[in-house]
């Protein structure tokens, strides 16, 4: 999976649909991000959602629904790439654990999750891609996502990206590996739970001294900045794409 | 115990404006994780002995009727016999059953969680026989009447200030103006008091961590050597542990200590590990004189062979609530289940059904932080997904959450429509967040707008800005 590329590889970007309805900057960010780095980039319209919520919602025979759909969509690539480490791990991990082993969708999905990639560990695992030509004047403190990081493996990568980014200073916060209390349906079904562990993260992030935070998934970021809003705190939130591909001269999430 | 998972939401919100239990549930973080990551890191080969461990149990379990034969056998062949317990019921008619025929008034208990599973304690008393908890944890929370918040720590979420207070009213027999308060002089205060009491007992009760087909024996890991003195000193020694206890030999058990203790509370091996092998032979100095095993199924056969099988290789050492942070936030009570955190998810629901837990295994991020540290690699947000499939199969969830998750997927199966809707979201979205562009309020998302702010989007999706050209 992670032998050379073909030359100008046909990349399928999945948005993810927060990402689609909530920060398309980080949709931009991506395609720029690919197409700057040799990628034949095509943006499936038929796309949605990768079907996270259903799955993790316990309701299984809409979860394959929206599976077949989305590996039908974009089966045809030779990569799949995907601005999350949640929604990639859900296509990559999750999406064969659906269908019976033997059958025609098991096989299918099998070779799909071949595919798939996280954006950022796509750049640099598979593009190779030592440093990248961006400048990003701040001092900030970078979030793992946990599926991210426990399911794909997506720790270093993000790091030596953003240490190569001029201007950027990057500091460590305390716990940078514990959960921000977002969950997807979590953080709505037990608000006052989800809101005590984002606050510690919120404490964490402030303590790290830095003025921004950046993460690789959206959920993580809307809750961390939602939260950092709510209380006043001018810290702001990116997506690592954003900064990666020198774009991160727009408002950050939830400023105007 | 009175299972209040239903009130999981409840018990959460009461726990998180509980200034003292939150000052408490620090210690869980800053202790046992820092404390488990040093020792796997000085161990070279810890995640090769979790791979090794995860083998043998699985290895038991495929053939667990076997392994539990051999056992029996080993058990009476040194003397011992084996009860065999279906339900909590059984396990508990048969504990007293042989309380009374050895005519004790005073039971000793070394910590066990599986006594906690069948309400032992109670149905004791309500018999006429006073249990005594001799693990200091234990005994500080039957003082209390509470029950365990932690599984390896039970008394995790009481403060020192609080023990003092505990022992002044109880221990009303020693001097008024001594000084206790210090963890060492309340350590010293509660050895003084229990050891009397093992010397009174006529039976000890401890649970197992482990049974060993190969030798009849069964094991227990303590830090405070009070397992050895309850199971030593009485007349009789009742052992009582679930079937899924039973590992080989003592060559496997030997691998799987090495993960307990180094996850549990991060040093190389517990303080004591005890062996026990029947009761007092002719040519031992001391022992019981009798000893039994309580086996106890409670629902737990009923996993093998299910996607809940792997859970059953769980040898409680607490690491999953340890770096789980919904465990941190609202501590174990708050769970309303005799296990508490992803273990206790999994867990209890098989125990007491999924309607009356149906909220344990869904308050959870899906982190898994749990599945990083457990020693025998159970796979428990998985098995909690399992758990949430069950209840949205039996139509549990609110009527608001089912509708609305079932219109979501109607949508996010039909693409056309699905655009068409969340283009109209951004627009709304991006108009009532105004100038500011955050939503401060937002209908049907009260959930997340009470403590936060929800960033507003661009008037128009990514995918209709694609599709108009913009780059």
């Amino acid at each position: 999976m992670t032998s050379a590329p073909p030359r100008r590889p046909k990349v399928g970007l999945f948005v993810t649909c927060l990402v689609d309805l909530m920060r398309p900057a980080v949709g931009f960010a991506a395609a720029r991000l690919l197409s700057n780095n040799g990628c034949d980039l095509v943006v499936p319209p038929e796309q949605t959602c990768c079907g996270q919520p259903a799955f993790n919602s316990g309701d299984r025979e809409d979860t394959r629904a929206i599976a077949e759909q989305v590996i039908a969509t974009f089966e045809g690539f030779d990569y799949v790439v995907v601005p999350s480490g949640s929604c990639a791990a859900m296509m990559k991990v999750h999406y064969p654990e659906l269908f019976a082993a033997g059958s025609n969708w098991r096989a299918r999905a099998e070779a799909f999750s071949a595919k798939v990639f996280e954006l950022v560990s796509f750049l640099t695992d598979v593009l190779k891609i030592e440093a990248l030509d961006a400048r990003f004047p701040a001092s900030a403190t970078y979030h793992d996502s946990c599926s991210g990081l426990r399911e794909l493996g997506i720790h270093d990568q993000p790091r030596r990206l953003l240490a190569g980014i001029d201007g950027l200073s990057l500091t460590e916060m305390k716990d940078p590996d514990v959960c921000c209390g977002f969950g997807g349906t979590f953080c709505v079904k037990y608000s006052d739970i989800s809101n005590a562990i984002v606050e510690r993260k919120a404490a964490n992030i402030t303590a790290s001294g830095a003025d921004t935070v950046l993460a690789g998934d959206l959920g993580c970021l809307l809750n961390m900045a939602g939260k950092l809003k709510r209380d006043g705190s001018a810290i702001k939130a990116r997506h690592v794409a954003e900064v990666l591909a020198g774009m991160a001269d727009t408002p950050a999430i939830g400023e105007g | 115990m009175q299972i209040t998972a239903p009130k999981f939401k409840e018990n959460a919100t009461k726990a998180l404006h509980d200034a003292s239990l939150q000052k408490a549930l620090g210690n869980v973080e800053r202790g046992f994780v820092a404390k488990r990551a040093k020792a796997a890191a000085a161990l070279p080969e810890f995640d090769a002995l979790r791979d090794a461990a995860r083998d043998i149990k699985n290895h038991t379990l495929e053939n667990l009727d076997l392994y539990l034969e051999a056992y029996e056998e080993k058990v009476t062949a040194a003397g011992g016999h084996v009860h065999w317990a279906s339900t909590a019921k059984d396990a508990r008619d048969a504990i007293l059953d042989i309380c009374k025929t050895a005519n004790a008034r005073t039971v000793t208990k070394g910590k066990s969680m599986i006594t906690e599973e069948i309400g032992l304690n109670d149905h004791l008393e309500k018999n006429g026989i006073h249990p005594i908890e001799t693990d200091l944890g234990e005994y500080i929370i039957q003082l209390r009447g509470e029950t365990p918040s932690h599984i390896i720590a039970p008394a995790v979420h009481v403060n020192k200030e609080e023990i003092e207070a505990d022992f002044r009213r109880v221990h009303t027999h020693l001097p008024k103006d001594r000084q206790i308060t210090e963890p060492t002089a309340l350590l010293s205060e509660a050895r003084v008091v229990l050891r009397q009491e093992y010397f009174n007992a006529d039976v000890g009760i401890t649970g197992a961590n482990f049974l060993i087909a190969e030798t009849g024996s069964s094991i227990i890991v303590t830090n405070e050597g009070n397992g050895d003195l309850t199971q030593t000193l009485p007349r009789v020694h009742i052992v009582v542990a679930s079937i899924e206890k039973v590992v080989p030999t003592l060559e496997d058990v030997s691998t799987i200590l090495r993960v307990l203790a180094r996850s549990a509370t991060g040093q190389d091996m517990s303080v004591y590990t005890t062996l026990s092998t029947g009761p007092k032979r002719p040519e031992d100095p001391d022992g019981p004189d009798e000893y039994h095993v309580i086996l106890l199924d409670n629902g737990r056969s009923s996993m093998l062979g299910t996607e809940f099988q792997d859970m059953l290789r769980c040898i409680r050492c607490g690491a999953c609530m340890n770096h789980c942070p919904v465990y941190h936030a609202v501590g174990g009570h708050a769970y309303g289940s005799v296990y508490p955190g992803p273990m206790g998810a999994v867990l209890t629901p098989k125990l007491w059904g999924i309607d009356q837990s149906g909220h344990l295994p869904n308050a959870s991020t899906f982190c898994g932080r749990c599945e990083s540290v457990c020693p025998m690699r159970i796979p428990l947000p998985k098995m909690m997904r399992h758990w949430r499939e069950r209840a949205f199969e039996a139509h549990q969830e609110p009527a608001a959450q089912r509708y609305g998750l079932s219109l979501w997927a109607f949508l996010a199966k039909r693409p056309k429509l699905y655009h068409l809707a969340t283009g109209i979201a951004a627009r709304g979205m991006a108009m009532l967040g105004g100038s500011k562009r955050r939503l401060s309020s937002l209908p049907l998302a009260g959930g997340w707008t009470k403590h936060r702010d929800l960033p507003a989007p661009e008037p128009k999706t990514f995918l209709q800005q694609w599709a108009e050209g913009k780059r």
